[in-house]
């Protein structure tokens, strides 16, 4: 018996206990490690643990449009950097005020331009939303035009045309310096609602801005897979060739899940050009923006928007816990590398986690169809690499 | 009469869904069996199953009186077995020749004159013996696939529904074939929908249904039987 | 009657539709290989510089779209690895050559002997004085290198076949989820270069290198003769290997149809396992190649993936003659249009998304790849 199978026999007990312990380990560290390194001071603990919040709220946002196009509508999307830089920039030029100076160069800057009810302080508000929805349709429109020409493709071959097309908008953004200020990125983008309390005590208030933001994309999204579309979704995802034989028009179907992701993805972008105040090319690298959101979704559980959630949690959480770590006094051999160490784990963390628990760490709920069950045996996938012919008889 | 190949209250399926219900059988020395019955009633299953693809849950499959239950393919050709699949049963990019090299595959030494007895016995495709097998006719295809399984020297042959998907012309061609193969001493052992020509050059058949045996006995008898007629042949 | 009248009728229709589209997928063929031969043929004249320079990338492309598309043809799924595994041999040749290491702050020596210790390892290997220039920048050791680094490659991609990709495949699992762990390994061997040597770029032999003048007033790198070299050598070895063995010959069986292969008598696990060997001597091969050319940086493995699958794609998947063409392409293309004034070099790699994009569009197998 291999391995891995070993331990999934044996341990249908305590792989119960994983999650849970998964998520009492990181919450810890994530509270324990800046305690610590601070001297127990609580309100620079509660501080961090604010930053820390608001971070895991956008990367749940952006995770759960990845979930949509990934775990519901099963679309292999390795350019979800391209949805994240199209957000955050999208939103930046739109509540930024226009460019001023010789070495700012961008275009929009309508941040002045939408304080339409001023009555209602709405320069405090509108011009965020507005740039939500702006980062939104920007991307809705991209996935639109890509999933024409694109959805028709395999799905490895997918993924590397995503690639290309994150690192086509990536190419442009530095080297049309006009566009948005090339390497030097934007900066001092406005922040919502940053006169309600003083600087200080901001990062309270985009924390709960951000959380409440999840908690709305979260429902959305639930009551939208919950609906009739939504199980057409995720029928389609385990067996296209029955979903089409059924009438629906996969295509169609496809293209409004990849849409929708990248909508969502758009939010998530937007938020995190107000959280961060200031971005560049720099933020968008693909380690970064690609795979960690991925790592996040895989290791969550793909399939599955509470998985998506805790994902971000707690791959956030390693990438945070590692940066306290570094603090600390640690002999020079492994302070110099603790990030490339963790970059290691994390890489790692994917392919153990496709090997001993491919549903990640909060498997799917519910089944949609019998096709599932099917799938879920020996039977070979459509395009299954070379195995033996028959199943291993252990 | 040596048993060359002894399947006996063999179950088996595919996971959950078991499609063998305790199925037995007997291919001898210089025969050539049929096994017939409706869709469904899992013939090409138990083809499946003493060749080693699909798992023996229980059972047994002996050749030439050695167990080979569940024994991985490669070491159940070794051992003297081979198996044509219905369909996708030539490498379509490589050569006709190259399709034979890799029936001779676990062969050491060289097969050279093993491919020559083979392009002996199938004239048709010998001059094209450099061309890719995905060019071939259907028929031809069938051919290249028999011709593959042979260069192992088989003791015993399964063929999945050699006259599938083929001209009534090139049926009886594949028919003479495998008549022809069998009377150099190899075993057939094959399974078809088109069960009136099979019991026709079968030695004997077995009558499959749901999973179980229903009747057997030698072709003649089956072709004659009312009630077989009835059910499975579509008088 | 009348009804067999009109099946054979319809029946000659159909054959006639079959005629006129394959007639038609030749004519495509033709007309792209038209289009590149022309394109080449202007290159030659009016970017000489850029295209000796394209022939050069092209090479090291073409090397390691000789092991990616080895690896999509027969084990059938998008290794995200390969540019992070040339990368990461290319830094075994360095260690192997020089013991370099990063310790605590700065580099140290950190093998007793290194290759480089080896008598006469550094002498600058010569160039055929008939052809004038100067001599290679490296010696003997870094070829010994190589050759040792191929054998650590080989087996590191043999042990992560049986500890990822294998319980994987026996799962059945889809092409996806292998390429999604190819990814996290690709991120752990970068992680990798990156704890033992640190981010800044590496060189296997620092300093200026000789060059050696072509005709055309074109200068060139000495080594870049030998990257050429190695990438039509490799590529006809593969083809060898391939059409002419008896291992190539079951590895194109198994990409044709691997349950026939394993029926046929084939034992596909060993000829997988072969795979991965020769995958791992390709990759390095290609890398010690990139390093050459380039340099060893940790960063270049996963940015190399758009234009080797663009080589890869165009070229035909499974064809190593494809892939070469393909490399070629892709490297001359890249350097020709960066050449221009209105395309900034930071596009080069876009370059190879539009070819790629554009097969894709016009003709999805390739250049050389067989019909699906």
């Amino acid at each position: 018996m291999s391995f891995p199978a070993a331990i999934r026999w044996k341990g249908i007990g305590w792989q119960r206990l994983i999650t849970p312990l998964a998520f009492l380990a990181v919450t810890f560290a994530v509270i324990f490690l800046p305690a610590e390194r601070s001297g127990w001071n609580f309100e620079a603990t509660v501080s961090f643990l604010a930053f820390f919040g608001t971070f895991v709220a956008i990367y749940a946002i952006f995770v759960l449009g990845l979930n949509v196009q990934w775990g519901y509508t099963g679309i292999f999307n390795f350019g979800i950097l391209a949805f994240f830089l199209v957000g955050a920039n999208v939103a930046a030029i739109v509540t930024k005020s226009p460019a001023e100076g010789d070495f700012v160069q961008y275009v929009g800057g309508f941040g002045d331009d939408l304080n339409l009810l001023p009555f209602l302080d709405s320069d405090q508000w509108l011009p965020s939303i507005v740039g939500i929805l702006a980062a939104m349709a920007f991307c809705g429109v991209l996935a639109a035009l890509l999933a024409v020409p694109m959805l028709r493709l395999r799905e490895d071959y997918l993924a590397i045309i995503t690639i290309g097309i994150a690192e086509l908008l990536r190419r442009i953004t530095i080297e049309e310096r006009e566009l948005v200020n090339g390497t030097r990125g934007l900066s001092g983008i406005p922040r919502p609602l940053d006169n309600l309390v003083e600087a200080a005590d901001y990062k309270y208030v985009i924390l709960a801005i951000s959380v409440a933001v999840l908690i709305i994309v979260y429902f959305a999204v639930e009551r939208g897979i919950r609906s009739p579309w939504g199980r057409v979704l995720r029928a389609l995802r385990e067996d296209e060739l029955a979903t089409a034989a059924s009438g629906k028009n996969v295509f169609a179907f496809k293209a409004q899940g990849f849409v929708l992701g990248a909508m969502i993805m758009g939010i998530g972008g937007a938020l995190y050009a107000y959280a961060a105040s200031a971005i560049g090319p720099d933020t968008f690298t693909h380690f970064f923006a690609t795979f960690l959101f991925w790592a996040m979704l895989i290791v969550g559980g793909s399939g599955n928007n509470k998985g998506a959630i805790l994902g971000a949690y707690i791959v956030w959480g390693l990438w945070v816990i590692t940066l306290q770590i570094q603090g600390y006094d640690l002999p020079d051999i492994i302070s110099g590398r603790i990030f490339f160490i963790r970059d290691f784990i994390l890489g790692a963390l994917i392919v153990i986690v496709l090997l001993l628990r491919p549903q990640g760490l909060m498997p799917e709920e519910r089944r949609v169809s019998i096709w599932v069950q099917r799938h879920a045996g020996d039977a070979p996938s459509p395009r299954a690499p070379p195995g033996e012919a028959r199943a291993p008889s252990d | 009469m040596t048993a060359i190949l002894q399947a006996e209250g063999v179950y088996a399926g595919y996971g959950e869904v078991e499609i063998l219900h305790g199925v037995s059988l007997t291919v001898n020395e210089g025969e050539i069996v049929a096994v017939i019955g409706p869709n469904g009633a899992g013939k090409s299953t138990l083809l499946k199953a003493i060749f080693g693809l699909v798992p023996v849950s229980n059972g047994s499959v002996r050749l030439l009186g050695h167990d080979v239950t569940n024994l991985a393919t490669d070491r159940i050709v070794a051992e003297g077995m081979s198996y044509v699949p219905q369909t996708d049963n030539v490498f379509p990019s490589l050569t006709i020749e190259e399709n034979l090299e890799m029936g001779a595959y676990t062969r050491r030494n060289g097969i050279g004159d093993r491919l020559d007895h083979v392009f002996g016995l199938f004239p048709d495709i010998a001059p094209r013996r450099r061309e890719r097998a995905g060019r071939l006719s259907g028929g031809q295809r069938q051919m290249l696939a028999l011709a593959r399984a042979l260069m192992l020297d088989p003791r015993v042959l399964l063929l999945d529904e050699p006259s599938a998907s083929l001209s009534p012309k090139m049926v009886d061609s594949i028919f003479e074939k495998i008549a022809h193969v069998n009377r150099e001493g190899v075993a057939i052992l094959l399974i078809e929908q088109n069960a009136r020509e099979a019991l026709g050059f079968s030695s004997r058949a077995y009558v499959l249904a749901m999973g179980e045996n229903r009747f057997e006995g030698d072709a003649q008898g089956i072709l004659d039987n009312e009630e077989v007629g009835k059910l499975y042949l579509g008088e | 009657m009348a009804q067999t009248r009109l099946v054979r009728r319809l029946d000659i229709w159909d054959r006639l539709n079959d005629a006129l589209r394959a007639q038609g997928d030749r004519l495509l063929l033709a007309g792209l290989w038209l289009f590149f031969l022309t394109f080449g043929a202007w290159a030659i004249l009016t970017e000489t510089d850029a295209f000796a320079i394209g022939v050069v990338t092209g090479s090291v492309l073409a090397l390691g779209a000789i092991g990616l598309t080895l690896i999509f043809g027969i084990l059938k799924f998008a290794h995200f690895a390969h540019g992070d595994s040339m990368m990461l041999a290319a830094y075994i040749a360095f260690f192997l050559l020089t013991g370099t290491m990063v310790g605590d702050r700065t580099d140290t020596q950190a093998l007793p002997f290194t290759l480089n210790d080896l008598p006469g390892a550094t002498e600058r290997l010569p160039w055929i004085d008939a052809f004038g220039g100067g001599d290679f920048s490296f010696g003997y050791g870094l070829l010994l290198a190589l050759l040792l680094t191929a054998l650590v490659m080989g087996g590191l991609f043999v042990i992560l076949d049986r500890l990822v990709y294998r319980p994987l495949r026996r799962r059945h699992s889809s092409i996806v989820i292998l390429a999604i762990a190819s990814l996290g390994i690709a991120i752990s061997m970068r992680s990798v270069i990156l704890v033992f040597w640190a981010s800044s770029p590496r060189f296997y032999v620092p300093g200026i290198r000789p060059t050696t003048d072509l005709p055309f007033d074109v200068r060139i790198v000495t080594d870049q003769i030998f990257i050429f070299v190695a990438a039509m050598l490799t590529a006809a070895l593969v083809y060898f290997l391939l059409f002419r063995t008896k291992l190539g010959k079951a590895m194109r069986a198994i990409a044709d149809n691997s349950d026939l292969a394993q029926v046929s008598g084939i034992n596909t696990e060993q000829i997988v396992i072969w795979t991965w060997v020769i995958s791992g001597a390709l990759v390095s091969v290609a890398g010690v190649m990139l390093a050459l050319q380039a340099r060893l940086s940790p960063e270049l493995g996963f940015v190399l993936l758009l234009p080797l699958f663009a080589a890869t794609i165009l070229g035909g998947i499974g064809s190593p003659q494809g892939a070469l063409v393909g490399g070629m392409i892709i490297g001359i293309s890249q350097e020709v249009a960066v050449s221009f004034d209105f395309i900034s070099p930071g596009y080069k790699f876009s370059v190879a998304f539009v070819i790629l994009i554009l097969i894709l569009l016009v003709r999805p197998r390739g250049l050389f790849g067989a019909k699906a």
